[in-house]
């Protein structure tokens, strides 16, 4: 455990990647098995405990420390893991276990021991020592490392490709005896099965026209709706099919009739949407199924869901992920020739020039969609964000004008600062009401700024939350505004941003409700 | 009754503590910049304080000095008022303002745990007792600053390629680290920034020996392998720093015990290293007073005036201007 603590310790307190880089392959040359495969577990985010959450130390620290002196710490500090590390006294000396028998022991524990056996760890260990320790139950690591620089890492420490640990990464197991050995030409590459387990996807580059595609012939490329969904793969073969999303995750029982039907022998990748008959509805009806995990029979029939494929990994067993776009364009052309509902064929959109595209993304009255895809006729499916490959071109956002009304603590990185931001605009009533919050947008000066202007202007406080004097009126962005039933000003914005902060602008210019509704909606 | 005002005003004697604006009279606790300005009329402080004022600020940087040594008093008015080592940096005080039936004592900014280069912190007994709480909050428990040089050494020997560049405050930070440097026995030489050789030659002429210092200038040096160099914080991301080439950043202050705040000033090496109390420093420090009254100046006062209400005691946060949380950095 001191060995892992000392290297969460040096990564996070490291800037550059070739420096992380080398940290992590050290860690992993000089520690041994089972141990470093239970840190690439808890690096890469696949270490789970059922019965240890974050609230489980949450309540720990409150026997030992005043409840408001511990909001006020973790308000400060920004992290759960850290904040609990520090006001925990160490006891007496001693040494956390090793990594793998911690873990053992924690999995042997019946549920009565394991408060007592946690409680005894944390007396005998170090602050950094408790800190990674705690880390391990409390979700992300927020330690600036992320999945693929601990890949990457193992890829430079075995000498292989990153796209070979790619491939085979979701069919490998805890704690990786096999990954190793091969990395260290003792044994040979790990056997999976293709149909086993969920491929990494390939994703798109936001489009920037003047610098990617400008000087490019628009024939070299192939265009396609942005749906406005979920990225899915589909995996079926012989005994099934099981859905996963973007990161990995099994969503299959989530959507029990869609992988009912499907049958045949692939793996594909398209976006799942709300609708029938290939007639997708907007990403709020989405939602309302995404909110279910395990929905009734009724309610898949009131909602129901199909998807548009666009790319093909697998087929028939065969490999096409190194053919060209064009390639495996061709396959599911063949194949949807014949087979229908649930999944269809996204369909390409034929163009001349690029201006063309750029009407099209903004236009969405007979498709719902968030803007086009351009991709590459000749690129291969690879894993990750390949340049040059494969571009989005979102529609244009929108944009309103707000109020600042109060602010929170961010985490993370950005812990300490008032990063958290929620806007409103005057009603009918001329009462200001909460329209939104965004957390991005600003650079680390305007946040300085931001983060100034909340402390000195602060009028109220609840909790963590600062109410603010309502003067400092903001542009933001947004993709999206439909109605809500949530928010008193009953409408909801996605995915908003700030896109300038308007430090002279008097609030009284800003657009009432009614304006903005009737812009955006109507 | 002794009346003095949140601003730290004592009106009976018409004389303000540390204020930020030119006053007819001040009484100084220290040298930092947040508690010292130039341009008061008449300046009552320690010597070493008023010393460093000069250096700072120039022979003019007031009207009038009246120092007075730690443990000596001077009556104005009612009111005798009197200097205790805070132990935060050379020459700095606390004020007891004292009559016959009233003590108030303002500590100014204070550390208690014993630091051998500096008069020990002495806890005066008062009615009133007007403190700072820059870190202010439990999860400020600081480490023997002996245990943070090593851990600094030992990297230094596992990375002789390296150069080590210390943040460090100006005034008593920069000094403290070096001298701790050569009580763990670093003799090598130091190197310091332009803006702290006057500071660091004032308290070598206390008799605080920091070494052999060097002043950071490539026509002084080329090759600052495996060397420390002692910087102010702000020249730590400063065009500066980018003459020296791999370069460690390694920073000495209390916030440092954050890892996510070391992280955000892409600080390498955090040494938490404070010139200020920690949380029981604090909390004790108030116990042992006696007082009945708290007030809080400057920094986390919510949990502080938490735990003095829960503890019995009446606190009230005066939220000084100008010295935010930022102060120290």
């Amino acid at each position: 455990m001191k060995a892992f603590s000392n290297l969460l310790s040096d990564l996070i307190l490291t800037s550059s990647r070739n420096r992380k880089l080398s940290l992590l392959e050290q860690y992993f040359s000089s520690t041994p098995d089972p141990d470093r495969g239970y840190a690439l577990a808890a690096l890469t985010g696949s270490l789970n405990f059922k019965n240890i959450k974050s609230s489980f130390f949450k309540e720990l620290i409150k026997e030992k420390q005043d409840e408001h002196l511990f909001d006020l710490s973790y308000d400060y500090v920004g992290d759960l893991a850290e904040t609990i590390s520090l006001l925990w006294d160490q006891e007496k000396g001693g040494n956390m276990p090793r990594l793998s028998s911690l873990f053992e022991n924690l999995k042997k524990a019946k549920t009565d021991e394991l408060k007592n056996y946690i409680i005894n760890i944390l007396n005998i260990s170090t602050a950094d020592q408790r800190w990674a320790f705690i880390k391990l139950f409390t979700g992300s690591l927020r330690i600036g490392v992320s999945s693929r620089l601990v890949k990457q890492a193992l890829a430079n420490y075995g000498n292989v490709g990153l796209e070979e640990i790619e491939k085979i990464w979701h069919g490998l197991h805890f704690p990786y005896i096999n990954l190793f050995y091969w990395l260290e030409n003792k044994g040979c590459k790990p056997k999976i099965s293709i149909y086993d387990i969920f491929h990494p996807m390939m994703l798109a580059h936001p489009l920037v026209m003047e610098k990617d595609l400008v000087a490019a012939n628009p024939k070299d490329f192939v265009a396609e709706y942005k749906w406005d969904g979920i990225r899915v793969q589909v995996v079926s073969h012989g005994e099934g099919c099981r859905l996963y999303s973007r990161t990995g995750d099994e969503v299959s029982k989530s959507f029990p009739e869609i992988i009912k039907t499907i049958r045949g022998n692939f793996v594909l990748d398209g976006e799942l949407l709300a609708g029938i008959n290939n007639e997708p509805k907007t990403f709020n009806d989405l939602q309302q199924r995404l909110n279910k995990k395990t929905p009734s029979e009724k309610f898949i029939k009131t909602n129901p869901c199909f998807i548009k494929v666009y790319d093909v990994l697998f087929f028939n067993g065969d490999d096409l992920r190194d053919k060209t776009l064009i390639e495996r364009k061709k396959v599911l052309n063949s194949y949807f020739r014949t087979n229908r509902s649930p999944m269809f064929l996204s369909e390409t959109i034929e163009f001349k020039d690029w201006r063309f595209l750029d009407k099209i993304r903004d236009i969405s009255d007979k498709q719902i969609h968030e803007g086009v895809m351009i991709k590459s006729v000749s690129s291969p499916y690879i894993a990750g964000r390949p340049r040059g490959k494969w571009f989005k071109w979102k529609r244009n956002p929108k944009n309103v004008d707000a109020i600042i009304m109060y602010a929170q603590r961010g985490h993370g990185k950005r812990s300490s600062f008032y990063s958290d931001y929620t806007f409103g605009v005057f009603n009918k009533e001329k009462e200001l009401v909460p329209i939104g919050k965004a957390y991005s947008g600003f650079t680390y000066e305007e946040l300085n700024r931001l983060d100034k202007f909340v402390r000195s202007k602060t009028i109220n406080r609840f909790g963590p939350v600062r109410e603010v004097e309502k003067t400092l009126v903001v542009e933001i962005a947004f993709d999206e505004m439909s109605l809500s039933k949530r928010h008193k000003s009953g409408i909801a914005l996605r995915f908003p941003r700030f896109k300038r902060i308007r430090w002279d602008k008097p609030t009284n210019e800003v657009e009432t409700l009614e304006q903005i509704r009737k812009s955006f909606l109507e | 009754m002794i009346s003095i005002d949140n601003k730290l005003y004592i009106r009976d004697i018409d004389t303000y503590i540390d204020p930020f604006f030119p006053v007819e009279r001040a009484i100084i606790t220290h040298g930092h910049a947040d508690h010292a300005r130039a341009g008061h009329k008449h300046v009552l402080c320690t010597p070493e304080t008023s010393e460093i004022m000069k250096i700072r600020y120039g022979e003019k940087c007031a009207s009038s000095f009246q120092t007075i040594k730690y443990g000596h008093s001077v009556k104005i008015g009612k009111i005798s008022v009197t200097f205790y080592p805070a132990a935060h940096i050379l020459g700095s005080a606390q004020v007891l303002l004292e009559t016959a039936k009233h003590r108030i004592v303002v500590t100014g900014d204070y550390k208690t745990i014993l630091d051998r280069h500096l008069d020990p912190f002495e806890v005066v007994p008062c009615d009133l007792l007007i403190t700072e709480a820059t870190f202010g909050l439990p999860i400020f428990k600081f480490n023997k600053p002996e245990m943070e040089i090593d851990r600094l050494l030992d990297n230094i020997s596992k990375n002789r390629e390296n150069t080590f560049l210390i943040g460090a405050y100006s005034l008593g930070k920069a000094q403290r680290i070096i001298w701790l440097l050569r009580e763990a026995g670093f003799s090598d030489d130091i190197f310091v920034h332009g803006s702290m050789d006057k500071l660091c030659d004032f308290y070598q002429s206390k008799g605080i020996k920091l070494g052999t210092l060097r002043k950071a200038t490539l026509d002084n040096k080329k090759d600052f392998k495996g060397k420390i160099i002692v910087a102010p914080p702000s020249a730590l991301k400063d065009r500066w720093s980018r003459r020296f080439e791999n370069i460690t950043r390694c920073y000495a202050s209390g916030w440092m015990q954050v890892k996510q705040r070391a992280k955000q000033s892409q600080i390498e090496i955090p040494l938490v290293i404070s010139d200020h109390s920690d949380w029981n420093e604090l909390t004790n420090t108030i116990k042992q007073t006696g007082a009945e009254n708290v007030w809080i100046t400057h920094g986390r006062e919510d949990a502080l005036k938490y735990w003095c209400e829960k503890n019995g005691i009446q606190a009230e946060p005066l939220s000084l201007q100008h010295r935010d949380e930022t102060s120290e950095l």
